[in-house]
């Protein structure tokens, strides 16, 4: 467990030691989105409609920036046989790598979403609960880009690969958590949705780490 | 205490060495020679339990080293080819996290010492990339000496020292098999420690 909170603590002492990485992810999700309004033009019905899919397709491309450095920074520098000769099982250090991208790349996106999303004439119950799905929606991501960042270790030409094999991946929390904030607008309410998103994020939660942890091994060999 | 049996490896579609037996006890320490591509670094992971060998056994106490009760794991410290080290980060931090890696509680004031004795004095809340490649080695042997493992395993760990940090180097390996550890390490130089073996692959 204390091997499990140094790696997340070392992870964020990094990315403060270079915050560039996780500006980028931060600036390409607020930037991106913010160019649909400018492209689509003042039509406050349109960008209602539009915002739900707009706003979820820019949080899954910027998850997926820092996916392929997930693994790979430590694969090259020796630490990642260091985890896995650990007393510690490496399935929890693992788990301690993902929690660490989704608090970098995955909560500011979270965090920002209400401000993006007041562009597109959101209420502040549909706000609610575009929060609520991201909240339950980017932590899926980052357990199911593990998976990916791990197959395509060590891999040339392995960021294409990465995005080939996680964005199909992708298109469940795309649909729910699409779906919850186009529902609550409709009127329908939000709650299927969101207990599909989160059903999902516990069988990920569950798996991931341990998939994620054979792939490295297979990586290591 | 260490010990494997008919150890075959195969990377590819070539066979690197068959049929290997080895043993160090406690007090003992094995210098693996070979020509490069002879299979060195490949021992040495079959031997650090990174990767499985084709055919053989290796053993740790009379127990497999997968085996839950091996506690192999603890006992063993790893040093290879690339350092483990961050950039990013100083070597007081670097030699943190490595500890916390190795389930062990490491204090500061003996990290300290640790990178005193390897005359990293005043660099030690420096981030290592403006460390020199001898230095950045130097914080790496620094894990050695806070380190209580029973056995070593070191590929090369003699590249890019200085002649200084190679006869600490070799200071330190002698004190660690004098109080009864173990250590199996690749080196093309010859070393004055007493106890050792060699093993030609």
């Amino acid at each position: 467990m204390n091997a499990m909170l140094a790696v997340i603590r070392r992870d964020l002492l990094m990315v403060m030691r270079r915050k560039s990485e996780v500006l980028t992810a931060l600036f390409f999700f607020v930037i991106v989105s913010s160019l649909f309004p400018l492209g689509i033009g003042p039509e406050p019905a349109l960008l209602r409609k539009i915002a739900p899919g707009v706003l979820w397709v820019g949080a899954l491309l910027a998850t997926m920036l820092g996916l392929q450095r997930m693994f790979a920074a430590d694969h090259a520098d020796g630490t990642l046989e260091q985890m896995a000769i650990s007393p510690t099982p490496l399935v929890l250090l693992v788990l301690g790598k993902i929690v660490a991208h989704w608090l970098v790349s995955g909560l500011p996106l979270v965090l920002m979403a209400p401000v993006l999303g007041i562009q597109f004439d959101l209420d502040a119950g549909a706000l609610g609960v575009l929060m609520l799905a991201l909240l339950l929606g980017t932590p899926l991501l980052s357990f199911i880009g593990a998976i990916g960042a791990a197959l395509t270790l060590g891999v040339r030409g392995g960021g294409v690969l990465l995005s080939l094999l996680v964005l199909p991946l992708y298109v469940p929390a795309l649909i729910f958590g699409a779906g919850a904030v186009e529902s609550h607008i409709s009127g329908m309410g939000a709650g299927g949705h969101l207990s599909l998103l989160a059903a999902i994020l516990a069988l990920a939660v569950f798996f991931a780490p341990w998939a994620a942890t054979a792939a490295l091994r297979i990586a290591l060999e | 205490m260490l010990s494997a049996h008919g150890l075959t490896c195969v990377r590819g579609e070539r066979q690197l060495f068959a049929g290997l037996d080895l043993a160090v006890d406690a007090g003992e320490w094995l210098h693996v020679r070979g020509e490069n591509g002879a299979g060195k670094t490949s021992l040495l992971r079959l031997l650090a339990g990174l990767s499985h060998p084709a055919a053989g056994d290796i053993r740790w106490c009379g127990k497999p080293i997968g085996h839950a009760d091996a506690h192999y794991q603890q006992d063993l410290l790893f040093f290879g080819h690339h350092g483990a080290l961050k950039e990013d980060l100083t070597p007081l931090e670097n030699l943190a996290f490595a500890a916390a890696m190795d389930g062990v509680e490491l204090k500061e004031s003996h990290a300290l010492a640790a990178l005193y004795r390897f005359g990293l004095k005043g660099r030690e809340d420096l981030p290592v990339r403006v460390l020199s490649a001898g230095q950045k080695r130097r914080v790496m042997l620094a894990r050695l000496a806070t380190r209580k493992a029973k056995l070593w395993v070191l590929d090369e760990p003699f590249t890019a020292l200085d002649v200084k940090a190679v006869d600490l180097l070799a200071t330190l390996i002698g004190e660690h098999i004098a109080g009864g550890g173990m250590a199996v390490l690749t080196s093309h130089q010859t070393m004055p420690i007493p106890g050792g073996r060699v093993v030609q692959l």
